[in-house]
């Protein structure tokens, strides 16, 4: 464990960890600062950027691939999809309070927690436990040691996640399909022409 | 490869922190949604951060199984945000104030 840690500190790695940790909380405060909601997916993908950033510096390599092909690449598009399908792309108000002094609240209490956080963890040495339990990291073989450990030790839990997608993709089908007993319940479409927009005449 | 762990897992900290203050400030159901992924992100820092001091892979292999759940979780809550705009014409979790559909 201290092995790793006795080595120096170079330079560049210095400022690649700066650089990353400046993308990550700038963007991260661009998400909940943006007024408009395009805006915030794009600090959002700053924010994916940098995580991947640090996931290099750390020799997570395939993760970091796969947090810019995942997220950057399809979870934010998604966003962006459905900002502008819904058409909210709209400032919204963030002067209005609907509940007096939830705000400042919110942040003071934000603050406490994450300040009580790395208090504790300076306390408590950072990090602790067993070194190397399921399988020592490889930085020369990333994706060969991450694929032998899913398909092996956790097994279930990868088989787990293919159903869980399975049940998320029926689920949002069944959520996002206008149920067609609803539809025809208060009006009699007139024309064939007269069916809501974004639904297919069937 | 050797900055301390304490560097990156003060960022993941003030990037969790700044996820929660956004969940907590913000009314947009579609910001809030962003801002619960900077919280989960900020765990997949701390996690890729364990996995190398610890030399231990299996920090790398949960934070592949927390990318699944991501984009699952993204699946569902924006088909719900979806259902809900087309009752209410709203994402502003405000208006939603009422239980009966």
């Amino acid at each position: 464990m201290t092995g790793v840690l006795a080595t120096a500190r170079t330079v560049p790695d210095v400022l690649v960890f700066f650089a990353s940790a400046a993308i990550i909380l700038g963007g991260a405060l661009g998400v909940v600062a943006s007024k408009n909601p395009v805006h915030s997916a794009l600090n959002l993908i700053a924010t994916l950027i940098g995580i991947a950033l640090a996931f290099v510096e750390q020799q997570a390599n395939f993760l970091a691939a796969a947090q810019i092909i995942v997220y950057a690449g399809a979870i934010v598009i998604l966003f962006l999809f459905v900002i502008m399908f819904l058409g909210v792309d709209r400032n919204e108000s963030t002067r209005i309070e609907p509940l007096s002094g939830q705000r400042p609240l919110a942040v003071g209490a934000v603050a406490a927690v994450t300040g009580g956080l790395i208090a504790l963890m300076a306390a408590g040495g950072w990090y602790s436990g067993a070194t190397s339990v399921i399988a020592p990291t490889d930085p020369s073989n990333d994706v060969g040691v991450l694929g032998k450990v899913i398909f092996t030790s956790y097994l279930f839990a990868f088989e787990a996640t293919a159903l869980l997608l399975i049940i998320a993709v029926v689920g949002a089908v069944l959520l996002a399909r206008r149920p067609p007993s609803s539809v025809d319940a208060g009006r009699v479409p007139v024309t064939e022409h007269d069916v809501p927009v974004g639904e297919a005449p069937s | 490869m050797t900055i301390p762990a304490a560097w990156y897992l003060i960022v993941s900290a003030l990037l969790f922190g700044i996820g929660a203050a956004g969940v907590l400030i913000r009314r947009n159901a579609l910001v809030m949604f962003m801002c619960i992924e900077l919280m989960l992100n900020a765990a997949n820092l701390a996690l890729v951060t364990f996995a190398r001091v610890l030399h231990d892979v299996g920090g790398q292999a949960t934070v592949f199984f927390v990318l699944v759940v991501a984009a699952a979780e993204v699946t569902v809550g924006l088909g719900i945000v979806v259902a809900i705009f087309r009752k209410r014409h709203s994402a502003v979790v405000d208006d939603l104030h009422e239980l009966q559909g």
